[in-house]
């Protein structure tokens, strides 16, 4: 009896192996960054190009970081309820423009509505590589102390809204004082 | 008038394919050999994240493009192949290294396959010592002689 049942336990637990990796997205990397300070960066802001943006800018508060383009066809998808989102007031969107050019990216804003409190602009993806960007639109939530709390890459969807980010956002905005 | 059309069809699509493209600076190969045969060796290594199955050597994809410049201006500041790796991990994790890290997350990986070999030939050595043993000549017993001698005997007196 056990002869046969020995392949039977060893299909099974193969079966169950493959189905697991068959619900996991190859895509959806785990950041190493989460739990560490956000990347430093300045950098011009799209809108004026003479004036800069830094991460320090917005110590104290918590924020989000999304990485978009003009050029990027997902960022199309997420941007309404991005728009959305940022007039709910929950939490302050600051845009990285990711390998843009300066008109077309402010052009796709007129067109389709600014979420951004400030975007970023972020020519040559160097900014990118210290945050680990693999493919536009990614967003991150960053706390008061400067930390990243949480990635999430493609576009934000009302459910990844409120199942994902805007848990982590209210649990930050109640912590205490930038530390 | 079908090769006119096709002309005008592609004549629609290339201001639109030229609208989606992302700013890429044409790569400048360093005018360092050493450099360039350094890139060539470590970039064999080294995954590229937007088409996870191809090196940042093979990788046409931007991002590629990216992290070998930024690999290049690295090597020209003397940073050593280690640095510039441990760089890679401390923003994009293990998964751009093609050779996984052997860690406790990567035991089975590295040694599950001879843990297979060693429970294979296991099974092989136990298998033809059990068959040696079932085709095994063995003397007859004392009982069993006697019943031989005492068939051959009845054959002969039939």
């Amino acid at each position: 009896m056990l002869r046969y049942l020995i392949p039977l336990v060893i299909f099974i637990a193969l079966a169950v192996f493959l189905a697991i990796g068959l619900t996991r997205d190859p895509h959806e990397l785990k950041s190493v960054l989460i739990n560490k300070p956000a990347p430093a960066f300045s950098l011009p802001q799209l809108k004026a190009a003479d004036k800069t943006i830094s991460n320090d800018d917005m110590r104290g508060k918590v924020w989000l970081l999304n990485v978009w383009a003009s050029w990027c066809v997902a960022c199309r998808d997420e941007h309404p309820w991005l728009i959305k989102y940022a007039q709910s007031g929950v939490v302050p969107i600051y845009g990285l423009n990711y390998k843009d050019r300066r008109e077309d990216a402010i052009a796709w804003l007129e067109e389709l509505g600014d979420p951004y409190t400030v975007s970023a602009v972020d020519f040559d993806g160097r900014v990118a590589i210290d945050y680990g960007v693999y493919g536009a639109p990614e967003t991150y939530v960053i706390d008061k102390a400067g930390m990243i709390r949480l990635k999430h890459v493609g576009p934000v969807t009302p459910d990844v809204w409120s199942e994902k980010i805007l848990p982590v956002v209210q649990e930050l905005n109640r912590q205490g004082a930038a530390k | 008038m079908s090769r006119l059309r096709f002309i005008a069809i592609i004549l629609i699509c290339l201001p639109a394919s030229v609208v989606m493209a992302q700013v890429q600076e044409e790569e400048v190969p360093s005018d360092d050999p050493v450099i360039e045969q350094r890139l060539a060796n470590l970039s064999k290594e080294l995954r590229c994240l937007q088409c996870q199955n191809q090196t940042l050597a093979d990788s046409p994809a931007g991002l590629a493009a990216d992290l070998r410049r930024e690999i290049r201006v690295q090597m020209k500041a003397g940073k050593s192949d280690q640095q510039i790796v441990a760089f890679l991990t401390q923003r994009y994790g293990d998964f751009i290294l093609y050779r996984p890290r052997v860690t406790f997350t990567t035991y089975l990986l590295w040694f599950g396959p001879f843990v297979l070999l060693l429970g294979g030939l296991y099974v092989l050595f136990t298998y033809i010592k059990q068959r040696r043993d079932q085709i095994a000549e063995k003397p007859l017993s004392a009982d069993e002689h006697r019943r031989a001698e005492e068939l051959l005997a009845s054959k002969e007196t039939t």
